[in-house]
């Protein structure tokens, strides 16, 4: 995508006018939809994951792991700690390398790619870390620059345009000045969020967005996840194990464990159709197949012994 | 009886395998060098961090060590009657020996181990992660520059060092014992050879330059991401480069004064 259409896509965006409350994720608007702007061949998905083999340590991760992720879609991969939904993320962004299988991104086979090549597939992909990863060295204002500076030969005026747009756009432009050492959790995710959409991206990549946030900060990530992906037209993919959240705003859940797909759905087709692991998971039950107790030997056997 | 063998056999394992991770990092940031070329203000502001605020400290210890050398020389020469030798003798050991040897420790405790920590903590944190998938090489961006100015930095560093010993050695020897003033520079100008005793301190402080940057870069980008991770990384760079570089020193001063 053009710098310049990217400008105009994101000036659609911010002319509109969200009250506080929307802001705050206390209620939904619905949000006026643009359309697309997309000269690609048309192909309704941008990832595509075959047959993924990954293990670490000598345990395996992924054993055949297969999924799509639809074009403009928000789609919320979900499982328990340890199923490796951040390793996905990185597998998708080429940071790592499977063992087996094959991952595709816009037709791009993502570790078939040279280093330069996978870097400019890079700038068409935003990821936001679970910590925000902000470089804690540069202000707010630098931060959401950086990958500007780094790409674009940008004039001043221009950039500092750009960089307050996108600030505005996660309700942050009055915390330019600001280092990273004096955000909340919540702000330095929206910050990062605003360095992720910086580059225009065709998709984001949220990990673990929900996590360790109140309430109220909660509710504005959410907000800003739904409303971003519609206005700007892009694709989300969501790795929560936040089952309100994500349900609430994904148009197609993923649940994996045990390095496969478990069930995979919409929010509404989940709650009827799930598998019982699944609806161990979504509904938050102590136990069920996956059980309560660690494998161990026997209760009373293992009491006694060392007598 | 097989497990000490296993483990002997893992652990050398081990350390050859981060020999090889090492060497391929280092050829990594040669390949990158071209950005240092192309984005100089990079490699000025970790000049900055690097050499310049390692000022202090190598001219503190640079004095105090040229005090001694001074005290030591003359109390030894005096014996012999020549004390008017002691220029010679705190120049020739300093651009020979102590200059590049007691720089390059200083260097890998005072800005290696800083290094170290910076670039392992910025893995801690996902910003090295982050930079990747904003499409920004943190090699090119991160390491090259801390790299280059290292390199830089130490040289100049050990000609300080040396220079302010000398002066330290000064105070000493004629300030405070009585040489004379003349015969402690003309003796110095006498001996010491550029080419053979300077140009020699300055290739030994370029090679342990290289060594340290390498030694500090490489642990902080292969540290493991925990606290303990980090505190082995910053421990292992100063213990390894100090190790180094003694080990290099040797190995140089055979190969450079050998043939005496």
């Amino acid at each position: 995508m053009t710098p310049h259409r990217g400008r105009l896509r994101l000036a659609g965006f911010v002319r509109r006018e969200t009250p506080p409350s929307a802001r705050a994720g206390i209620a939904h608007r619905p949000v006026q939809r643009f359309p697309p702007i997309d000269t690609q061949p048309h192909n309704d998905t941008l990832v595509e994951i075959r047959d993924l083999h990954f293990s670490r340590g000598g345990r395996p991760i992924f054993k055949g792991l297969s999924l799509k992720i639809p074009r403009g879609s928000i789609t919320a991969i979900m499982g328990p700690s340890g199923t490796g939904k951040t390793t996905l993320l990185k597998l998708i962004g080429g940071q790592l390398k499977p063992e087996r299988g094959q991952i595709l991104v816009d037709g791009v086979d993502v570790h078939r790619q040279g280093l330069a090549d996978l870097y400019r597939l890079r700038r068409r992909m935003g990821m936001l870390f679970q910590s925000g990863a902000l470089l804690t060295d540069l202000s707010v204002f630098e931060n959401v620059a950086f990958p500007l500076r780094e790409h674009c030969k940008l004039p001043e005026r221009l950039l500092r345009t750009l960089v307050l747009m996108k600030l505005e756009s996660v309700g942050l432009r009055g915390a330019r000045d600001l280092m990273p050492s004096e955000l909340s959790g919540g702000m330095a995710r929206r910050v990062a969020l605003a360095r992720a959409i910086a580059l225009d991206p065709m998709m984001i990549m949220y990990d673990e967005p929900f996590t360790g946030l109140d309430p109220i900060t909660m509710g504005v990530i959410v907000s800003l996840i739904k409303r971003l992906n519609d206005a700007l037209g892009l694709t989300s993919i969501l790795v929560s194990h936040d089952v309100q959240e994500a349900s609430s705003i994904a148009d197609y859940l993923y649940l994996i464990s045990d390095g496969q797909v478990v069930d995979a759905g919409t929010p509404d087709e989940l709650e009827t159709i799930a598998s019982e692991w699944s609806h161990q998971f979504l509904k938050g039950l102590p136990d069920g197949p996956v059980p309560f107790h660690y494998p161990a030997p026997d209760y009373l056997t293992d009491l006694t012994e060392g007598r | 009886m097989l497990g000490p063998l296993q483990r002997l056999g893992r652990w050398g394992l081990g350390v050859f395998e981060r020999l090889g991770r090492g060497h391929l990092f280092l050829l990594r940031i040669l390949l990158s060098l071209g950005v240092a070329v192309t984005r100089p203000r990079l490699v000025i502001k970790e000049l900055y961090s690097v050499g310049v605020l390692s000022l202090l400290i190598i001219a503190v210890s640079g004095l105090f060590v040229g005090m001694v050398l001074g005290y030591q020389g003359y109390i030894t020469l005096v014996k012999f009657g020549a004390e008017e030798a002691l220029g010679s003798v705190v120049a020739l050991s300093l651009v020979r020996e102590l200059g590049p040897v007691v720089t390059a420790l200083l260097f890998a405790g005072r800005a290696g181990s800083a290094l170290t920590a910076e670039i392992g903590l910025m893995k801690t944190t996902e910003q090295l992660s982050g930079m990747e998938m904003m499409a920004v090489d943190p090699v090119k961006r991160v390491i090259v520059p801390r790299f280059v100015a290292a390199f830089i930095s130490l040289p100049l560093l050990a000609a300080i060092f040396s220079a302010v010993a000398v002066m330290g050695g000064y105070f000493i020897g004629v300030g405070l014992l009585g040489v004379d003033a003349g015969s402690y520079w003309s003796q110095m100008q006498a001996n010491v050879d550029f080419y053979k005793d300077v140009m020699n301190g300055i290739i030994k402080s370029l090679v342990f330059g290289f060594v340290v940057a390498w030694i500090a870069v490489f642990e902080g980008h292969d540290t493991v991401p925990t606290s303990e991770g980090m505190s082995r990384s910053t421990t292992r760079t100063v213990v390894h480069s100090a190790l180094a570089v003694l080990a290099l020193d040797f190995i140089l001063t055979g190969l450079m004064f050998g043939d005496i």
